[in-house]
């Protein structure tokens, strides 16, 4: 039988083995914890707490009025050390709240199950999602409350939860789902409340068929007929939005549509298990599942971190480098940003600490293209690399803008396969960046 | 203490693959067509090839050291060109002739329109378009164990079809003509290979190569579709030459219009035109539509509605 995917696309090696089968561990920071302010997409947090407050777990660090944003919250008791410049994993120093943690873990009591949270109104639902701090989990860190509220002209038909997980290496998504299927299941039920009309359905990657099974009789034992699992094909980028909808529903959007505009909403796995966990547990956003894994790691692990832990203790918890890292990657291979030092915090969008030794890691120079149309094969998006790529090094924005460069997803498909090693995703980035400059600087003209 | 951590834009790993190794596959695919060459000429076979891959390598080097800019001799690109063009030639060339050829394919074709990726036309097939204008004689005289023969599509052009070789000698290449283009068994096992390590795709070989049969089917060429297709260098031209990345369409569907393109073309000309041949003609015709053909045969872009048809 020929599974669902979507057009295009790549088949990277998938050495996921080394953490596949290794069971989920908590680790309890050691040193300090520093909690950027800017950790999802939209406004970044302005600090609500002052050097040498007393703070608990859960409670607030920084918010911000805007829309499109998500608080920060503590994830330890301790206290205020300092609110300072700190490098961040996006490579750049930014503002951040420092705890200094006093190992109590005392809780904010504000932060209890939602009171009958089966038969709340489901908008309290929504309200705890936004003081929970939650984002999407997968790494794009949309604010999540935002994504639950399309607009009301928009009937919402499929709630998809991402269990794709396609990143070579990680498996922090695929142990969830394995080892706590019915937390997963009871919240994607709650957000079926808000969405009477929707099926629910989870897309998992055929490459991880204990998980489809775990998933699959987890959703029997309920008989649940409006929730399915759908086993997909395995290619990258089938976790990325536009390919895991045309995957499940056959449907496709253009760039400036969301996928509300096609009865969708998407969810990470571990999004969907946290709002679980803060409308039924009281537990907000203040941790999170991540991948420890790469040739240089000696043990590789799947560990349940607090946010704010500094990656540095998380490599010494997996017994440090076995072999000199050349790359430390927050994320996976495909997508995931390289480090300068890995003195840095755990932050929501971070779903793997990746470190590669030099036979690993891809870092040669680049020639002359051939032509082969290689990238044009990978793109999901229908793009063609080779030409958008000289139309950014000739600064031609215009024509980058008109030849659809724009619609970049900047899935590295493209660059994984050029024979040339020309730096296509990386040229596309700056382009699409380049040109938002332009508009915004147009706008406030 | 630590060592500096390297940063740089995602991807962070990449296929296993780069043009060296291409074009190594291509000359691993091109190597049993060289072999039967060599089998049925002789070693004289094995030195033309030698001189013209030499020539191709010796002249990308001295012109880019000359010009000042990266040496890319590494990449393998100018032995393919210089294997491809020594299959294009008789045995019994001169050695200075197939030189000179190289040098040609390689400084003008390819170094003057910028090099690797930037040529306009096969630089194999424009050396010997400008080979067989220099040297008409030369680069038409065929011999096969000492004695000298003439083509099976020239004898099908001269209208004496009842001396034509038997399809078996013409499949294995025990026929005249030139060193890489005679055994189609050889140029299939060639193709296999590419198809397996995913260099080409099939399209533009099989719809290039049906077209012909199509066509002069159609046409009512006294031996036949088969015998058409196997003759000649049409399984050369179809397989090695008109794949050029640099060359031809990036999209399938471009490759379709063009392979479409250059069956009509060869076809044409074996039925009406002066020569007996005509793939190295269509295919260096059809090189030139390749800008065009991009500019129509584009992928859709997701979400895109499609606006024709």
């Amino acid at each position: 039988m020929k599974l669902p995917s979507f057009w295009g696309g790549i088949h990277p090696p998938q050495k996921k083995d080394a953490t596949v089968n290794k069971k989920i561990e908590k680790y309890l920071p050691k040193g300090d914890l520093v909690f950027p302010m800017a950790q999802s997409l939209g406004a970044p947090c302005q600090p609500v707490v002052k050097k040498g407050d007393r703070v608990l777990v859960g409670q607030k660090l920084g918010d911000s009025e805007a829309f499109v944003s998500a608080p920060v919250l503590s994830s330890v008791s301790g206290t205020v050390k300092d609110i300072a410049l700190r490098l961040t994993s996006a490579g750049i120093y930014e503002n951040c709240v420092i705890v200094e943690n006093d190992g109590l873990y005392e809780k904010d009591p504000s932060w209890a199950p939602l009171d009958n949270y089966p038969e709340a109104d489901p908008k309290e639902y929504l309200k705890r999602i936004r003081e929970a701090g939650i984002v999407g989990f997968g790494g794009a860190t949309f604010p999540t409350v935002v994504k639950l509220s399309p607009p009301p002209d928009k009937v919402i038909k499929w709630l998809i939860v991402n269990g794709v997980e396609c990143e070579p290496y990680i498996n922090c998504d695929n142990r969830l789902m394995l080892e706590e299927p019915e937390k997963i299941l009871e919240g994607l039920r709650l957000m079926l409340r808000l969405f009477p009309e929707a099926e629910g359905v989870i897309g998992i990657e055929n490459n991880k068929p204990e998980a489809i099974k775990t998933m699959e009789s987890e959703v029997s034992k309920q008989g649940d007929n409006k929730i399915s699992v759908v086993p997909l094909a395995v290619k990258y980028p089938q976790g990325a939005e536009k390919m895991l909808i045309e995957a499940v529903t056959k449907q496709e959007y253009v760039m400036t549509a969301l996928p509300a505009d096609v009865g969708c909403i998407i969810l990470n796995v571990r999004t969907v298990h946290q709002i679980r966990e803060a409308i039924a547990a009281g537990e907000p956003a203040i941790s999170r599942i991540i991948t420890v894994t790469g040739e240089a790691v000696a043990e590789p692990k799947n560990i349940h971190v607090l946010l704010g832990t500094s990656m540095r203790e998380l490599i010494d918890f997996c017994g440090g480098f076995r072999e000199q890292p050349v790359k430390v990657i927050s994320g996976g291979p495909m997508m995931g940003v390289s480090l300068r030092s890995i003195d840095i915090p755990v932050v929501k969008s971070t779903s793997g600490i990746l470190a590669l030794t030099a036979s690993n890691s891809h870092l040669a120079p680049e020639s002359a293209c051939i032509r082969c149309g290689r990238c044009f094969e990978g793109c999901p998006m229908g793009l063609m690399p080779s030409v958008l790529n000289p139309l950014v090094l000739m600064r031609d924005y215009k024509a980058f803008e008109e030849t659809g460069g724009m619609n970049c997803i900047e899935c590295g498909a493209c660059s994984y396969s050029c024979p040339a090693n020309r730096h296509l995703t990386q040229s596309f980035r700056d382009g699409k960046s380049t040109i938002m400059a332009m508009r915004r600087k147009a706008a406030v003209k | 203490m630590e060592r500096l951590l390297a940063v740089s834009s995602s991807p962070h790993i990449h296929a296993p693959q780069n043009t060296r190794v291409i074009m190594a596959w291509v000359l691993a695919a091109l190597a049993p067509a060289g072999l039967a060459g060599v089998y049925f000429f002789g070693y004289r076979a094995a030195a033309v090839m030698a001189v013209c891959v030499a020539s191709c390598k010796i002249s990308e080097y001295v012109w880019q050291k000359l010009a000042k800019q990266t040496i890319t001799v590494g990449d393998l690109s100018a032995a393919v060109t210089g294997l491809l063009l020594a299959y294009n030639l008789p045995p019994s060339i001169p050695f200075w002739m197939a030189a000179v050829g190289s040098v040609f394919a390689i400084v003008v074709v390819k170094q003057f329109f910028g090099g690797i990726g930037c040529n306009i036309v096969n630089p194999a097939l424009a050396g010997r378009a400008f080979m067989m204008s220099s040297w008409p004689v030369p680069m038409t005289s065929w011999t096969l164990d000492g004695l000298s023969s003439a083509t099976p599509l020239a004898m099908i052009k001269g209208g004496s079809i009842e001396n034509l070789p038997r399809i078996y000698d013409l499949f294995i290449g025990n026929i005249g003509g030139c060193i890489g283009e005679t055994s189609a068994a050889a140029l299939l096992i060639g193709f296999a290979i590419l198809l397996y390590k995913g260099i080409i795709s099939w399209h533009i070989p099989v719809v290039y190569i049906g077209t012909v049969a199509a066509l002069t089917a159609a046409l009512g060429r006294p031996a036949g579709p088969l015998y058409e297709v196997i003759a000649g260098g049409l399984f050369l031209g179809a397989i090695f030459m008109a794949t050029d990345y640099t060359t031809s369409p990036m999209t399938k569907k471009g490759q379709v219009i063009f392979a479409l393109g250059c069956g009509l073309l060869t076809s044409l000309i074996r039925v009406f035109g002066g020569y007996p041949e005509g793939v190295s003609y269509s295919i260096l015709i059809m090189n030139l539509t390749v800008p065009l053909i991009d500019k129509f045969a584009r992928p859709r872009i997701f979400g895109e509605v499609k606006k024709h048809g």
